[in-house]
């Protein structure tokens, strides 16, 4: 243990608004902290830099799952198991409970957030990938109010977002269209548990004879933040799925891939590995099934 | 520079308990240094071995990475709460008869998330053991004693015919 | 000698002695432990692999008059710890061989104000060019260690390996190369020391070999035997990781509690445990094979090189063994072994469970089956027909007097498994399937206690006493931390005596109470030690018949009340053996020849792995594991004891990568050292034969080490069965896999750049 309790303050307002008060009152200077998975294990190793923290645990505006006919909200402050064990989540938007069994162990299902999963803005974030091929938006909140992105857009390089030093994550919504769609997600780390994330690939397409009509393709550790692949999207779309259409599928995705070596590694197996999942992926739309 | 120190309250194994410590200090070292109970360990720091599991408010968590600020009025259960005037929990009781301990240092642990698991799941699969005990590393056992632990608690009391067959 | 009569105690699956403790979260082990005014204390390590200490420098915005600081001037005696040479200094002096060795140890009351003063140390070295390979070593452009950076050789030479060649149908060469592994064991490193003017040096601590802490404290702290004490905390794994290391550990503690007059607590946390405590040596082995056209072994040169690290500790024992291991369960005529242990500026390798074996073996054991590929023969057939039997003798000329039954064991491991429905049925699905299935096997023998004369040289004494209390007590100096030492012991004393199993307690382990039983490892706890208890549990009832009239047969009671009548005469109950050799045993260090071990466990497992071709991730989804090992004392430790070295063989072969670089470990964290987990481990099917040893209590020979050594080479073989690859390198990861799996991706991929 190197880090120093004595070094760190932390409040935990009893609202959201007076968390957003805080920060925008003294914008930059507390660190908001959720479930702590990934704060206290830098705190353990001695890197912890926030000296000031605000507990956003325990926020009931900020943990909610929200269903309407065509959207479902999810509150950042949810936890993976709260997401694991929605039925809503389970039967409409099925690769985000599949995510969220990834995320490291039980014990810390019960208190990793989605919102601190997008926040900490790994490459390798477990809930991403799902995330983005289902089209979700985040929404950002503040004392100036609220504003809606495509969470697409949210990242802009690594560990770098698009959030004001005074704002929130506040949610994440999900338009409730993919249903019909035919849809894959599939992670590769280390182990089968408690794995950081090697490289993941998510998808969602609309197959009408035999063409591809939609498709959004996204990639967990393919790039320097969670993304889409529009160039393999755009080789992709219109065609039908053939030999030669999923050779240049795989080229493309090897082309548009930006992976590093890094210590759990490299970026040749992750681009090999990455147009291996897509290949999967376009022979399961071939024969019709729906792939692990 | 001296932030303030919180006064927590929270409730451990049934037992109310105030302390007033650094708000971001460790939920497992509370446990531990303030009050005494050293049956949660420590193995890694960084929630990936599961010796520091303990129960808190119906949930599986590593108390490493609990700040105690977020355990402020929370119910919290630890390998000593598990006991009860005197007897072996049967959890305890099938570890014991079937070797799910070896050294016994990822037991307390362990012990904690089959408890939870068996509080979601009272007949689970080898399968589903196997994944609910996937945060508690093992490095002596294999985990093979453990599964067949867990699932000699969760068998239904007429299970004579089950002890025999761990005895090999 | 007790083998065969019917057994009430040893053989039954008792209870764990010390499990309720365990279970109850009752057990202290040494973080739990704290002593009245005890302060804390740390290590200032080196960030170089090599180089000169130019200065120690303390940051001026620290007040270091509330810290205790210690070096190397401190060290009353002499700055080693010394195993075998006495090359490894307790704190460096002067100049640093590997990267986080110890230079200077800081003590305060406060963990966290002593966190920030390790980082105010600051330390200007002038780097010296450092060795990082076995090959750089063996080069000896650059010396590191000694004359020539060489730390042991052996040559052994059977027969006569230059004439085979020409005589032979076929010659296989092959190289094997094993990586360094992490013992991993959940509980880190620690110790606490106390000192006083009258009592001296006491430490407590996880560890395996009070023995060894202690002569290692009486040659740093230059004090008498009685004014050094080591008592054993409850231990939470071990592997051969606490065997050597805990030395230094206390001798850091108990500096720092002798300069500053108070009780120190060391404990490392994961980082620092991973970073700068041992691990296994990594070897490269090649193998030169000459074979008839029957696939009968003719001739092996076998050449082995293991890399060291900076100090010997332990790699001349470690490399004996891997030696002793190299040629395998088979009869071969003529057998030449040369090996070398190479320094190198890493954290020295050390102990741990295999001590050699494992890199010997999955050597050995993959080059079999890269010998039937070669010659279309079944990898099955190629192993049985070459097993040594009773009447032959090993690679040292030791004739084998004692059963083999390797042909059954091999039977029933096919049997169980179903081996060739298994292989027949994924040979089909494999056609059509993205993930390709096969099975692998592995054969192999591993000696029981220390090699050849070392038990002698140990020269072991080990007992039972009887406390007023009426209870009987092991009086040993052999640990437990986890693998059942306390229970087979006890189990063993009561059984001997006639007494029940909850009237036996183990005394602590506590070098003031207890004799030198010789450290636990080995695999000589249930056979050496256990039989030194059952001996003085004979003596014992032996003494009490003739001076007390005890009857030839009694109850708990009549026992109970003579030992009363015997204290009543003699002032105390106390029943004392030494280590006596077995007869046959002779062995010559010189030559290297003899007889190197007095028992043997043989193995035969098996692995059923599955490889997925999106992914090149290897999983084995089966493991079955045939084991005959003398005498099952207890079987469900025993068959823990199986499970869980599986488990280490897989990581072992799978998952588990030491990252240097510059000699530091880089992956020195829990989540970037991976150690299966319950998802990963597969079902373990167990099975035991016993053909008892008589010289091995109740028939006992050992089983801690044998389960780890197979695992890796069954699994890689099953790979080569299921790809078609061989792959010669452990840990087998999927990038590595994908090296040589994968295809090369269409050229367009370089176009696109």
């Amino acid at each position: 243990m190197r880090g120093n309790p004595a070094a760190h303050e932390m409040i935990a307002p009893p609202t959201l608004s007076a968390v957003l008060e805080l920060m925008a009152s003294q914008p930059g200077q507390w660190t908001p902290i959720a479930g702590g998975t990934e704060l206290m294990v830098a705190h353990a190793a001695g890197r912890l830099a926030a000296g000031r923290l605000v507990s956003l645990w325990g926020l009931s505006e900020l943990r909610f799952i929200q269903s309407t006919p065509d959207t479902i909200s999810i509150g950042a402050g949810t936890t993976f198991r709260d997401l694991r064990a929605d039925r809503g989540i389970a039967s409409s938007l099925p690769l985000v409970a599949r995510a969220s069994s990834w995320i490291g162990s039980i014990a810390n299902q019960s208190r990793a957030t989605i919102g601190g999963n997008l926040v900490n803005g790994s490459p390798a974030a477990d809930s991403s990938p799902a995330l983005l091929v289902y089209d979700a938006e985040v929404e950002l909140i503040s004392t100036r109010g609220s504003r809606r992105i495509p969470y697409a857009e949210f990242h802009t390089g690594y560990k770098l977002s698009v959030l004001e030093p005074d704002e929130l994550l506040f949610a994440v919504h999900m338009p409730l269209r993919f249903q019909a769609h035919r849809q894959y997600l599939r992670k590769v780390g280390t182990r089968r548990a408690m794995a950081i994330s090697k490289v993941a690939l998510g998808a969602t397409a609309m197959v009408v004879d035999g063409s591809i009509t939609e498709l959004r393709l996204a990639a967990a550790s393919l790039a320097a933040f969670p993304t889409r692949l529009f160039g393999t999207e755009a080789a992709l779309l219109g065609k039908r799925i053939a030999p030669r259409a999923i050779e240049s599928a795989r080229e493309a995705l090897v082309a548009e891939a930006r992976p590093i070596d890094d210590i759990r590694s490299t970026a040749e197996y992750r681009k090999r590995v990455g147009a291996n999942l897509l290949e999967e992926f376009l022979l399961s739309l071939c024969s019709g099934e729906t792939t692990e | 520079m001296s932030p303030l120190k919180a006064t927590i309250r929270f409730i451990v194994n049934g037992e109310r308990h105030t302390v007033a410590v650094e708000p971001i200090k460790r939920l497992l070292d509370v446990l531990r240094e303030d009050l005494h109970l050293t049956g949660t360990k420590e193995g890694c720091g960084e929630g990936e071995c599961g010796s520091c599991s303990v129960r808190m408010n119906g949930e599986l968590v590593n108390s490493c990475l609990v700040p105690v600020l977020q355990a402020e009025g929370a119910e919290i259960q630890t390998v000593e709460g598990l006991a009860s005037s005197g007897a072996l929990h049967p959890l305890q009781q099938a570890f014991l008869a079937c070797g799910g301990a070896q050294c016994g240092i990822c037991t307390p642990g362990m012990l904690m998330a089959a408890t939870q698991l068996l509080s979601l799941n009272p007949n689970p699969s080898q399968r589903e053991i196997r994944e609910g005990l996937a945060g508690n590393l093992c490095r002596c056992t294999g985990f093979t004693r453990i599964i067949e632990s867990v699932i000699a608690a969760a068998a239904p009391p007429a299970g004579p015919a089950r002890q025999a067959s761990h005895a090999r | 000698m007790r083998t065969g009569e019917k057994t009430r105690i040893v053989g039954a699956a008792v209870p764990r002695k010390e499990g309720v403790d365990k279970l109850l979260g009752r057990a202290r082990y040494v973080d739990d432990i704290t002593r009245d005014g005890m302060i804390y204390g740390a290590t200032v390590r080196s960030t170089i692999p090599r180089g000169l200490i130019r200065s120690v420098t303390y940051d001026r915005r620290i007040d270091w008059s509330e810290f205790t600081i210690v070096t190397a001037a401190d060290i009353p005696g002499k700055n080693h710890i010394q195993m075998i040479f006495a090359d490894q200094p307790c704190l460096a002096d002067g100049v640093v061989n590997h990267s986080d060795e110890a230079i200077v140890l800081l003590a305060h009351p406060s963990k966290h104000k002593l966190r920030e003063a390790v980082s105010g140390v600051k330390i200007e070295y002038e780097p010296l060019p450092g060795v990082f390979t076995i090959e750089q070593s063996e080069r000896q452009q650059i010396i590191v260690w000694g004359a020539d950076n060489l730390i042991k050789s052996f040559l052994l030479e059977k027969g006569d390996v230059d004439s085979a060649w020409s005589g032979a149908a076929h010659i296989i060469e092959g190289e094997y190369r094993t990586g360094a592994q992490e013992h991993l064991y959940i509980e880190n490193n620690g110790m606490i020391a106390e000192w006083s003017q009258t009592h001296g040096i006491t430490v407590w601590g996880s560890l395996q070999c009070p023995y060894y802490v202690h002569k290692s404290l009486l040659a740093v702290l230059d004090l008498p035997g009685e004014k050094v004490r080591v008592i054993q905390t409850e231990t939470g794994g071990a592997f051969g990781g606490k065997e050597d290391y805990p030395s230094t550990l206390a001798a850091h503690a108990a500096l720092l509690a002798i300069k500053s007059r108070q009780p120190v607590k060391m404990v490392y946390d994961r980082m620092e445990d991973m970073a700068a405590t041992t691990k296994r040596h990594p070897s490269r082995i090649r193998h030169r094979t000459a074979l008839d056209q029957h696939g009968r072994l003719l001739a092996m040169a076998i050449d082995i090189a293991t890399d060291a690290g900076a100090y010997a500790t332990l790699s001349s024992t470690v490399l004996s063994r891997a030696t002793l291991h190299a040629s395998g369960p088979y009869a071969c005529p003529n057998v030449r072994i040369r090996s070398h242990a190479w320094a190198t500026n890493t954290v020295p390798y050390g102990a741990f469970r295999g001590f050699g074996a494992p890199q010997a073996i999955f050597a050995v054991e993959r080059h079999m089956d890269e010998i039937a590929a070669a010659l279309s023969l079944d990898p099955v057939q190629l192993r049985r027909i070459n097993f040594l039997h009773k009447g032959d003798t090993t690679a040292t000329e030791q004739l084998m007097r004692e059963p083999i039954i390797l042909d059954h064991l091999l039977d029933r491991a096919l049997s169980e498994s179903g081996y060739y429905g298994r292989r027949e049925q994924f040979a089909r699905e494999n056609r059509l399937s993205p993930v390709k299935r096969g099975m692998g096997i592995a054969a192999f023998y591993h000696g029981s206690g220390f090699t050849g004369s070392g038990e002698r040289t140990l020269n072991s004494v080990a007992g039972l006493d009887v406390t007023r209390e009426g209870k009987v007590r092991v009086l040993v100096a052999s640990t437990e931390f986890g693998q059942g030492t306390n229970t087979i012991l006890t189990q063993i004393a009561a059984e001997t005596i006639g007494i029940d199993y909850d009237d036996v307690l183990m005394a602590p382990p506590d070098t003031s109470m207890v004799p030198n039983s010789g450290p636990t490892v080995a695999s000589r706890t249930s056979m050496v030690v256990g039989r030194l208890i059952e001996r003085a549990g004979a003596q014992l009832v032996a003494r009490l018949r003739q001076d007390t009239e005890l009857g030839e047969t009694f109850t708990r009671q009549e026992f109970f009340s003579a030992c009363e009548r015997y204290r009543a005469a003699h002032g105390e109950v106390v029943s004392l053996c030494r280590y006596q050799a077995p007869p046959e045993v002779f062995w010559d260090d010189e030559r290297y020849r003899g007889e190197a071990y007095p028992a043997f466990a043989w193995s035969i497992q098996i692995a059923q792995v599955a490889v997925d071709l999106v992914t090149y991730a290897a999983e084995v989804e089966q493991f079955w594991t045939v084991q005959e090992v003398g005498r099952v004392l207890n079987p469900v430790l025993a068959g823990g004891q199986i499970e869980g070295g599986v488990a280490q063989g897989i990581g072992y072969a799978l998952y588990e990568k030491v990252i240097l670089e510059n000699g530091h470990m880089a992956n020195n964290q829990m989540t970037n050292y991976i150690m299966p987990s319950a998802e990963d481990v597969p079902p373990i099917h167990v099975f035991f034969e016993e053909i008892p040893f008589s010289h091995g209590a109740f028939g006992a020979k050992g089983i801690g080490e044998l389960p780890h050594d197979g695992p890796a080479p069954a699994i890689l073989n099953a790979i080569r069965d299921a790809t078609g690859v061989g792959f010669h390198a452990i840990p087998l990861l999927p990038e590595d896999l994908f090296a040589l799996l994968a295809a090369p991706e269409p050229v367009a991929e370089a176009a696109a750049r």
